[in-house]
């Protein structure tokens, strides 16, 4: 490969030493629930076959959820999907050219964390 | 600095744009399953078997069980070349890269095939 940069330039990439605005925040956020969702594809791809197998291990299921811990991991994957869908349409929206200032930024991301608070309490309770 | 010999789409570019044709149908699809789940309390097992396997929702099923397993894809080898570099992992990065890829690849290869046989039946 052809090198087109300086090797020696300055890298600073420790994140530690970084200072996260919210955007930055709603963005890494973007990714650990992206990561996060995609274990728990494991738990929903279990879920889906054991509710469509027959009407027995259907019930059983439903009888499982009614414990606190698979509301709970219901709850967390269900969150995941809910944050990583609110900052998709972020992107989306940044793709297209809106919220792109400094401030419009800084108010989407604001608001991806806000709807996304909102929608997931609301989600907790129709979970229980 | 990473290559990109692991990447989706061979450039940025494809990968951008594989990138956002499947979140649209991987966002529509949560929104149609989470709209037939809150709209049907206490679902019954025939009325749910039936949602699930009629045509439509097979085939909507499997496109987004593709679309993910491309999303992801893009998503996790993104992460994988931001942060298990060298400058961050030291040497080991790129065996610790490539076995973390190859667990992704493996988990979404199962998600696919896992789906496939559950909606399609073998």
């Amino acid at each position: 490969m052809v090198k087109t940069v300086k090797s020696q330039r300055p890298v600073n990439l420790d994140i530690t030493t970084i200072k996260f605005p919210l955007p930055a925040i709603a963005s890494i956020l973007h990714r650990i629930s992206g990561l996060a969702i995609f274990f728990g594809i494991a738990f929903l791809i279990w879920g889906l076959g054991a509710s469509l197998e027959s009407e027995e291990s259907f019930n059983a299921l439903k009888e499982c959820l009614n414990g606190v811990v698979p509301k709970l991991i219901l709850w967390a994957i269900l969150a995941g999907f809910i944050y990583h869908f609110i900052a998709g349409l972020r992107h989306l929206m940044m793709d297209m050219g809106y919220f792109e200032t400094l401030q419009g930024a800084k108010v989407l991301a604001t608001l991806v964390l806000v709807v996304s608070a909102v929608l997931i309490a609301v989600a907790g309770v129709w979970i229980w | 600095m990473v290559t990109s010999v692991t990447s989706l789409g061979k450039n940025g570019l494809y990968d951008w744009v594989i990138q956002r044709g499947t979140a649209v149908v991987l966002g529509v699809y949560f929104v149609c399953l989470m709209s037939f789940l809150i709209t049907n309390p206490d679902l019954s097992y025939a009325k749910w078997h039936a949602y699930m396997t009629s045509g439509y929702m097979r085939v909507f099923t499997l496109l987004a069980l593709l679309s993910m397993a491309a999303h992801a894809w893009v998503g996790l080898w993104t992460i994988s070349t931001d942060y298990i570099t060298t400058r961050q992992m030291g040497a080991m990065a790129t065996v610790l890269r490539v076995a973390f890829q190859g667990v992704c690849a493996l988990l979404t290869l199962v998600y696919v095939i896992w789906g496939v046989q559950i909606l399609w039946g073998i």
